[in-house]
């Protein structure tokens, strides 16, 4: 393998638990791990679990015809739980397309998630009662949001001390991946945000694959070394290791906040699947580089943790899977049930004001559709 | 209270007065600070509102409009300078993925009252990029609204109303028109900024002009007085929405119409206009409706621009083959 700078081996690299499900200490990291007590550790293994069930009931779904895309991030769990979990309700998510796990944090409904993958709606759920915004298919386009809506935080929090910002102050997780590292938009994003000061934790999803084409097409460099040019402190973390993700994102978070301006973080992970049920991975990549990533599984190091050290037992597991499968079996059956919305609400969103156009395209719509419902009748 | 001054000051002016009377309002933009804009449009704003509101942004357009949008997001209301209209397409994929269908993805639940700011058309001897009319390209994508005034009085009122507006507004200032002077009522605002204005009422013929050409137009009109013919001109003001009522009550009246932009004629709004009349109004046609714009080609360098621009000689030549038919 070419990829020596990706790899999880590196001495620049934070790592808490190793793959075997050894934890070691930092003497930076471990004081943001503090509050970590053993019911935590079974929740973040819980959430992890969770939405790889949920990734893989939206899979099926989707082969199974019922939605009409599924983004899967199975090997992304630590990554995503890890720093979803660091966040405040009132921190504000610019997600990708892949952040369900993230999603599991905020509170968002898996079932409301589904319904921007089977068609039912351009969003899916209310960004504004959870704080995490809709996904974004075009990639990056929501870097820039995230520097502007940080931003704005800055100027509602304009002369508050340093003290009051780490309290009370709010800021903005930007999430992106290797692929979207090399937009142009990602670029804007962390000049505006590092030239404003603005609270922003960049967190790159490293999984190695941008579809097809792999992480050194994108970068010869790790990324995180790019963060000295935006002028930002960089945070290379094992994305597989859900406490090292945990600490690093608490420790972005805090240095934002306080008003320091944003951070980069990279997460080193893997997608263990497919880009999208649309792709296949058996084209671009070998088989054998799938089993050494699947070594390094962020499920399986916690577990190897947990059991090691008696922190849970078989019952935990069994409850767990009982637990994941009804989750699963809801979210299929509210997916099902979505209803389909008229094409005349689509009319209503395009503008938030009266709008002549709408009106008059609307009320032509009405009227031949209702000259299928006349026909109907006449023939009755 | 009327006040004459120029287009420019007029929407200096208005700027004043929406970062007065809103205090979620913010300017943002290239040089738009200190030097207030290569136009001075936002001349001394920064000294009466700081920094913070007035904002000299890192130079790149796709960041300027993104960061807007996520202001909008937090409950801002940015109002964004692009300098020149050829500098615009680096925001490209902003406006039209992001900003224009915020609303419309979201279901309603959140909008993007976003202004942008900018100068556009030729007729000022530049270079390249900066005599461009790019207005068609914007009003294909259904959620963005698009003004131009003509004159000082709306562009005063216009800035304000798209400030006020939920929707994003793409704000088309007329470069060459910015020096012109005109009588701006502070106390009676203009039509609703959404609406065509019949700017001088006639009887045989109708042009509609927007932004830079409606004195083109007037000045046309005036022409072909003189040959006894009575041209009706509206102001069409706004391009997204198109005030296509005002434009067939017009049509309906003089029975030909003429739709004249600078941008080029093909793909261009009159051909919009065109179809909508004729619609519309295909009975009351005695011609068939004409467009004079520019060529299809790259805008031209400046030293033969006046042969690319629509000018009165090209409106009365189009007038001409109108009675001619």
């Amino acid at each position: 393998m070419t990829r020596a700078a990706t790899q999880a081996t590196e001495s620049d690299l934070i790592q808490i638990l190793t793959p075997d499900g050894q934890r070691h200490s930092h003497e930076t990291y471990d004081a943001y791990l503090g509050d970590v007590d053993d019911q935590m550790l079974r929740g973040f293994y819980r959430d992890m679990a969770l939405t790889r069930r949920f990734d893989q009931e939206a899979t099926a779904l989707q082969r199974q015809g019922q939605l009409c895309l599924w983004v899967p991030l199975r090997g992304q769990e630590a990554a995503q739980i890890g720093s979803g979990r660091a966040t405040r309700p009132n921190d504000y998510i610019f997600p990708t397309y892949r952040e369900h796990g993230v999603a599991l944090t905020r509170d968002v409904s898996f079932s409301e998630m589904l319904r921007l993958f089977r068609g039912i709606s351009g969003g899916g759920w209310d960004p504004r009662e959870n704080n995490f915004h809709m996904y974004t298919m075009v990639l990056a386009a929501q870097m820039p949001h995230a520097a502007g809506y940080a931003m704005a935080l800055n100027m509602e929090q304009h002369g508050w001390d340093e003290e009051r910002r780490a309290a009370e102050g709010n800021a903005v997780v930007a999430y992106f991946g290797d692929g979207s590292s090399t937009e142009g938009e990602t670029h804007e994003s962390m000049v505006f945000a590092s030239s404003f000061e603005a609270p922003v934790v960049y967190f790159c999803q490293n999984n190695q694959w941008a579809i097809s084409v792999p992480f050194e097409v994108q970068s010869k460099v790790p990324l995180v070394k790019r963060a000295a040019g935006y002028g930002m402190p960089g945070i290379r973390v094992d994305g597989n290791d859900v406490l090292a993700v945990l600490a690093v994102t608490r420790w972005a978070l805090e240095h934002a906040r306080s008003g320091k301006g944003p951070v980069l973080i990279e997460a080193v992970t893997y997608r263990l699947g497919a880009h999208t049920t649309a792709d296949d991975p058996t084209k671009y990549r070998m088989s054998e580089e799938e089993k050494q990533w699947a070594l390094k599984d962020p499920l399986i190091r916690l577990e190897t943790y947990l059991r090691d050290n008696n922190l849970v037992d078989d019952a935990f597991f069994e409850q767990l899977a009982e637990d994941a499968d009804a989750m699963a079996a809801k979210v299929r059956e509210d997916a099902m049930a979505f209803p389909v919305p008229p094409l005349a609400k689509s009319f209503e969103q395009v503008y938030a004001e009266a709008h002549p156009l709408i009106k008059e395209e609307l009320a032509w719509h009405l009227e031949y559709e209702a000259g299928f419902a006349d026909a109907a009748e006449g023939e009755q | 209270m009327t006040t004459t001054m120029t287009l420019a000051k007029a929407i200096n002016t208005g700027l004043d007065k929406i970062l007065e009377s809103n205090d979620k309002s913010l300017l943002m933009g290239e040089d738009i600070g200190r030097l207030g804009g290569v136009y001075r449009i936002t001349d001394g704003l920064i000294d009466k509102y700081g920094s913070h509101r007035v904002i000299d942004s890192p130079l790149g357009e796709a960041g300027i409009v993104g960061t807007a949008v996520g202001m909008a997001l937090r409950g801002f209301s940015p109002l964004v300078e692009i300098q020149f209209d050829g500098f615009v397409f680096p925001a490209f994929s902003q406006i039209t993925t992001q900003l224009a269908k915020m609303h419309a993805r979201s279901e309603g639940r959140l909008t993007a009252p976003v202004v942008i700011r900018i100068p556009y058309g030729g007729g000022i001897g530049s270079i390249e990029h900066h005599s461009e009319s790019p207005e068609a390209l914007f009003a294909h994508t259904a959620g963005l609204r698009i003004i131009t005034p003509s004159n000082a009085h709306d562009a005063y009122w216009m800035i304000q109303q798209a400030a006020d507006c939920q929707d994003p507004v793409i704000f088309f200032e007329p470069k060459r028109r910015y020096w012109l002077k005109g009588e701006v009522d502070t106390e009676n605002p203009a039509l609703d900024a959404f609406k065509a204005q019949v700017v001088r009422p006639g009887t045989d013929a109708t042009i509609v002009a927007y932004g830079p050409l409606v004195p083109i137009a007037l000045a046309a009109a005036d022409a072909a007085l003189e040959d006894g013919r009575s041209i009706e001109v509206i102001d069409l003001r706004s391009i997204s929405p198109i005030d296509f009522d005002t434009i067939t009550e017009s049509v309906l009246k003089t029975g030909r119409l003429i739709v004249t932009h600078e941008a080029p004629t093909f793909g261009g709004i009159g051909g919009e206009i065109a179809a909508r009349i004729t619609e519309r109004a295909f009975l009351s046609l005695e011609a068939p409706v004409l467009r004079v714009g520019g060529f299809h080609m790259p805008y031209p360098v400046s030293k033969v621009e006046s042969q690319y621009l629509p000018d009165i000689d090209k409106l009365l030549e189009a007038l001409d083959r109108s009675f001619a038919y």
